[in-house]
């Protein structure tokens, strides 16, 4: 398959590999070194490091200064942009930031609310949403023109990338959702963690019949447990999650120092059965917090050595 | 309408603290009808400020008066003639009003007795809830008549985010989520395909955004 | 049926509590009673049907403002009495004269008597 942009994400996904991208979250101080340790755990188990944006609205190192230290250090990183805290200027700006340093991958998104993090008193921006970032982008590379018609003066090269939630309300729309995502411009997408297999893969049914999956790659995101606290939390508090009770079950049936290892059990076991999804291209692990066992989940996934492409 | 809520009365009090005469003025229209600075509510509060006076041993007269509106100059010019007997002047109206009668009595010091806070239905007696913010590009035709910019939080033109969770908003759980709303009329009105059109990045210069704004008829000036 | 009742209490008739608002209530307390409380028909007995309902939620808008400005929305009660029901009338009005005098006066009623004798 022909690659529209030299990120080595899209390289490897277009020469048929199963795709492997993992997260990592920015410190709450100015200690770019946290990424950098961070990093250096897994970068051998992944293709792309996604650097997440103001997660849950709470002011972290941004995620455009850690992908430029990814970028140094001679990593793939994925830049996460959100839309609530910035407007079409600073978007823009932001994207040739990125592209100044030769990052070539952006994840679209909203972004939570600013209620959930450390600033409810703010204000949010949201100039414009997830699908009119993607056109941007889109349009800034594809035009090599700003949204307001000017030339760029080199343009971004950028891979772009999105969310997508089989498992939000409605769920009737969640495929639609994908259409337009696809329409607006969007070539890969990470989902939401998957626990309730089920229902991920009557949504990738839904995609398939659509002829959305010809379109676009879907990586399907994973989320190890640490505990059945941590299950019964996701299940309960998080909205847009769904996790089974049979895996709430599962992790509380195990004494609690086993729990964490049940977790990993879990995951690795929905990669093998994810793999036998049609339409599944790759993976994006979500390990917030526990980094260090990327590497584990990617083995004992039978994804280790990653690929190697020019 | 606009829906105001009346200010806490101690930052009322707070305005007046050193006057021993004010005008209270009330607005007859949609502060009327969400219970805010009508007619009634201007009694209740003259009686509060004078006895929360009286506690402190101090004395408050206040003059009541309550106009058709006070977005228009006739109405505000009913008060010329005794606005000037007072040492300062209450509006429950809300902030337009307010504002206005600072305008044209500029002499006069003009306090908020209430915080004006959207423009809104009555659902119910005794709920407001907003539905519009007045960006000036009216997209309801595109919506089934449900507005994204005023009932969803993050107002997205190709909603719902992430967060909807079984209708509601993730920032609050008893509030609907406007585009569950939006689907589900699009759905009754066998509209739903019109849900895969994406809505273009908007045009906020119309809106706050782009400063303050007005309106001219040639036609009727 | 000649039970007594404290004679602090003044009585003001209406054809249902639905009829008092809020200003009544303030401006009672602004002419300087100590306390003041409305009595109407049982709960589901109003004879305008939601009159009392009414009353019952003005009482308690009303408590919040006198909490509000100092006075104390303890000096009002809401309180539900048959019509026929002499003994509870009774009762209830020695309740309220015995709270309100522990309460002792109002400021404002002090206030007044403090201005008249300046």
């Amino acid at each position: 398959m022909e690659t529209k942009t030299p990120s080595k994400l899209e390289k490897i996904l277009a020469a048929g590999h199963l795709a492997v991208t993992s997260e990592c979250g920015p410190p709450r101080g100015s200690e770019g070194e946290v990424i950098s340790k961070k990093a250096e755990m897994i970068k051998d188990y992944v293709d792309a490091i996604n650097i997440t944006d103001n997660q849950t609205s709470v002011t972290r190192l941004c995620s455009l200064a850690s992908c430029i230290r990814l970028k140094l250090m001679g990593l793939e990183p994925i830049l996460q942009m959100v839309t609530r805290d910035r407007n079409r200027i600073a978007l823009q700006s932001d994207i040739l930031g990125a592209a100044s340093f030769d990052i070539h991958n952006i994840l679209c998104l909203s972004g939570d609310h600013q209620q959930f993090g450390d600033n409810p008193q703010g204000q949010n921006v949201f100039d414009l949403d997830s699908m009119q970032l993607i056109q941007t982008v889109r349009y800034m590379r594809d035009e090599g023109k700003f949204l307001g018609g000017d030339e760029i003066e080199r343009p971004p090269k950028m891979f772009v990338g999105a969310a997508a939630n089989p498992f939000a309300d409605p769920f009737e729309i969640r495929v639609r959702r994908l259409a337009k995502k696809i329409a607006a411009g969007v070539e890969f997408i990470q989902t939401q963690c998957i626990y309730n297999l089920e229902k991920f893969e009557l949504w990738m049914k839904q995609a398939r019949d659509r002829g959305l999956l010809e379109k676009v790659y879907i990586l399907a995101g994973v989320t190890p447990l640490k505990s059945a606290g941590m299950a019964k939390y996701m299940k309960n508090r998080v909205p847009g999650m769904d996790v089974p009770d049979e895996v709430v079950n599962r992790m509380s049936g195990v004494p609690k120092e086993n729990q964490a290892e049940e977790g990993i059990k879990i995951c690795i076991e929905s990669i093998q059965r994810l793999k036998e999804v049609e339409g599944v291209r790759g993976f994006h692990v979500m390990a917030i917090e526990w980094e260090e066992k990327v590497p584990e989940i990617v083995e004992g996934a039978g994804l280790y050595p990653r690929p190697k492409v020019k | 309408m606009i829906v105001a809520e009346r200010k806490p009365i101690d930052e009322i009090r707070a305005f007046i603290e050193n006057c021993k005469k004010i005008l209270l003025v009330g607005c007859n229209e949609c502060v009327t009808v969400c219970y805010a600075g009508g007619k009634k509510e201007v009694e209740i509060l003259a009686s509060a400020l004078k006895m929360a006076f009286m506690k402190e041993g101090k004395e408050l007269e206040i003059t009541e008066v309550t106009l058709e509106r006070q977005c228009d100059h006739e109405y505000l010019e009913e008060i010329r003639s005794i606005i000037g007997e007072h040492e300062a002047v209450i509006s429950l109206a809300c902030g337009v009003g307010v504002q206005f009668m600072a305008e044209k009595y500029p002499q006069v010091p003009i306090f908020p007795g209430v915080n004006t806070l959207f423009m809104g239905v009555t659902e119910e007696k005794g709920v407001w809830t907003e539905r519009c913010q007045g960006c000036g590009q009216c997209i309801l035709g595109q919506t089934a008549g449900i507005c994204p910019i005023s009932r969803c939080a993050k107002r997205l033109l190709n909603g719902p985010c992430g967060g909807s969770t079984k209708g509601k908003c993730e920032i609050n759980p008893e509030l609907d989520c406007a585009w569950q709303l939006i689907i589900d009329r699009l759905k009754e009105l066998d509209k739903l395909d019109d849900y895969d059109k994406l809505v273009p990045i908007k045009d906020w210069s119309t809106e706050r955004a782009g400063g303050p704004r007005k309106v001219v008829r040639e036609d009727l000036k | 049926m000649r039970l007594s009742y404290p004679d602090s209490i003044r009585i003001i008739r209406l054809p249902c509590t639905g009829k008092v608002d809020v200003i009544h209530i303030m401006e009672a307390f602004e002419k300087g009673a100590d306390g003041v409380y409305v009595a109407g028909c049982l709960d589901g007995e109003c004879h305008y049907l939601t009159g009392n309902l009414r009353a019952k939620k003005r009482v308690e808008y009303a408590k919040k403002l006198l909490d509000e400005i100092g006075i104390g929305g303890e000096r009002l009660e809401m309180y539900n009495i048959a019509a026929s029901d002499g003994p509870r009338f009774a009762v209830v009005a020695k309740e309220m004269h015995e709270k309100i005098k522990t309460m002792g006066p109002s400021p404002i009623r002090e206030a007044i008597a403090r201005k008249k004798a300046a």
